[in-house]
């Protein structure tokens, strides 16, 4: 288990009974050991505006007390939310997973 | 000497028509995909309009895999506590050839990809295109994939790659991304036994509803929608980036208000989860697309934003088929007349200005800015429901205060200047009528 797992444990937007953890494990993500997208915590240090923890709906943008952001790759819906919303120049690194990983959505 | 005559990049619908047409054209096609099958990265919000595809797969509706056709079309107003519903429906939409129809996206572009194989081309999937390969005087001339020693040259590229378009970009061939040019969709697929769904829905056999609601989306700018599948339906909404990243809501808790709606609640309670998904939507038509033709490259689909988002008509399948189909034939076109310049090329272009998939953009180029405005979206619904309330309420005024009456005191009550009443109604004359 991730620390960004970890942590967003500790805020479930919950719903009909439904943490976002459960919300997420209906979705099947083949997962890279390498990350696709990349977060520089320097640069997002003093953000304040932090559109990436709002917006991307996998909620795998998340705040530290230290003030940083953790990000973790593992059940991104690679939209590209994340790099369209960012303010920062080089804070968010984008790319495709490795070929045949990451999302993949149901045929049924 | 290169390795192909074309790469279609991203086998989604664009990707799989441009296969199609190209291998039909006698071309040596190959069509890369990076999920593990086409499809496998791909959600939408609502309906395909498959009549594009009457030439190109004849019957193509005995064969496609649909879950249902949608017979039933409503658009749908919410307040927090109104609902105004104009809802359509036709006999004729549930036979052939019928109109709309509802499908999961891996099933539909699996079933197209596969056309595009019997055509001859050469499905290869699990491979992620990372970059183009140039020449010295910049014309692309093939792709730089994931695999080893994955350099793969080609006559034509096709990018087919999706709203985010990293070939299209790296081009150079978008000015600027800005944020406001895109929407977040976000689903929820519900199961639910199909006599459940046929029964709050009014509906039976194959038959199908889409609605398409404005309104609802807590705030925030931009539509919610729900329509059938056989034994699931899809329930979301779509938001306007800066708008959900200013307002600080989170899209699960905005889907989560919407199926809280009173209008919205019965029809999808008891729904279990079966899937959470999201996607990008380039939603803002003419003013975001970027050039489509460069030497030795095609761009379609929703990498060149050929998506149209106009409220009342909202289309985005078809244009990927269509602009897909023509990017292969043009392509065919430039190889045959050995000119893989922007000339050679140029085709494709004519062909998207001559037939609707640009002629709809030019038509609604305003609509989509309509739609996401502000008074669009947070005054005219509560002033629209206000006045239909005023118009059925039965409290025996004398005599009944007649529509004008009504309108005016609706709209000051919302807090809609005259002026811009008029100029909206004159943008949407301009743009609908």
């Amino acid at each position: 288990m991730s620390d960004t797992a970890q942590a967003g444990m500790l805020e479930p937007h919950a719903w009909g009974g439904l943490s976002f953890q459960e919300r997420m494990a209906t979705a099947e993500f083949r997962i890279h050991h390498t990350p696709h997208i990349v977060v520089d915590g320097t640069v997002c240090a003093d953000c304040s505006t932090r559109e990436c923890v709002v917006a991307c709906p996998a909620s795998l943008f998340v705040p530290t007390a230290e003030g940083g952001i953790v990000f973790n790759h593992e059940q991104c819906f690679e939209c590209g939310t994340c790099y369209i919303v960012c303010n920062r120049e080089g804070a968010i690194s984008w790319n495709y997973p490795e070929g045949g990983h990451g999302i993949v959505f149901r045929r049924t | 000497m290169t390795d192909v005559d074309v790469i279609v990049v991203g086998a989604g619908p664009a990707g799989s028509c441009a296969a199609i047409t190209a291998a039909r054209a006698g071309l040596d096609v190959v069509l890369i995909e990076r999920g593990p099958f086409p499809g496998s990265k791909n959600m939408y919000g609502g309906v395909v309009y498959p009549r594009i595809l009457d030439d190109l797969i004849p019957n193509w509706w005995e064969e496609a895999p649909v879950q249902r056709w949608v017979t039933r079309r409503s658009t749908m107003l919410l307040t927090p506590t109104q609902a105004l519903t104009v809802d359509f429906r036709s006999e004729a939409w549930g036979a052939p050839p019928y109109n709309g129809a509802t499908a999961y996206r891996p099933d539909w572009d699996h079933w197209l990809a596969g056309h595009a194989e019997a055509a001859g081309a050469q499905l290869i999937t699990s491979t992620t295109v990372k970059s183009l390969i140039r020449n010295q005087s910049g014309a692309v001339v093939g792709v730089r994939t994931d695999r080893p020693d994955g350099d793969l040259t080609a006559k034509v590229v096709i990018a087919c790659d999706g709203v985010n378009s990293f070939l299209a970009k790296e081009a150079g061939l978008y000015e600027h991304t800005d944020a406001k040019h895109y929407t977040l969709g976000v689903k929820e697929t519900l199961a639910l036994p199909k006599e459940v769904i046929d029964e709050r829905f009014g509906v039976r056999d194959r038959h199908g509803v889409d609605i398409e609601i404005l309104g609802g989306t807590g705030g925030v700018n931009g539509g919610g929608f729900l329509y059938t599948n056989l034994d699931t339906l899809a329930v979301g909404v779509v938001l306007k980036l800066p708008a959900l990243a200013a307002q600080k809501a989170r899209p699960e808790d905005i889907i989560a208000g919407l199926k809280r709606h009173p209008a919205i609640a019965p029809l999808v309670q008891d729904g279990e989860l079966k899937e959470y998904s999201a996607h990008l939507i380039p939603e803002a038509g003419l003013e975001m697309m970027p050039r489509m033709v460069m030497p030795g490259m095609l761009v379609a689909g929703d990498a060149a934003a050929l998506c149209l988002a106009a409220g009342i008509w909202l289309e985005g399948v078809n244009f990927a088929m269509a602009s897909g189909m023509y990017a292969g034939e043009a392509a065919a076109e430039a190889i045959r007349a050995d000119d893989l310049g922007t000339a050679g090329l140029g085709g494709y272009q004519r062909r998207l200005s001559d037939t609707f998939v640009l002629k709809d953009h030019r038509k609604l180029r305003r609509a989509p800015k309509l739609v996401l405005s502000d008074r669009v979206q947070h005054l005219y619904p509560g002033m629209v429901a206000g006045v239909a309330e005023r118009m059925f309420r039965v409290d025996n005024p004398h005599p009944k205060p007649g529509l004008r009456r009504i309108l005016n005191q609706e709209r000051k009550r919302a807090g809609v200047r005259r002026r811009d009443l008029l100029r909206d109604g004159w943008n949407g004359f301009r743009s609908f009528g």
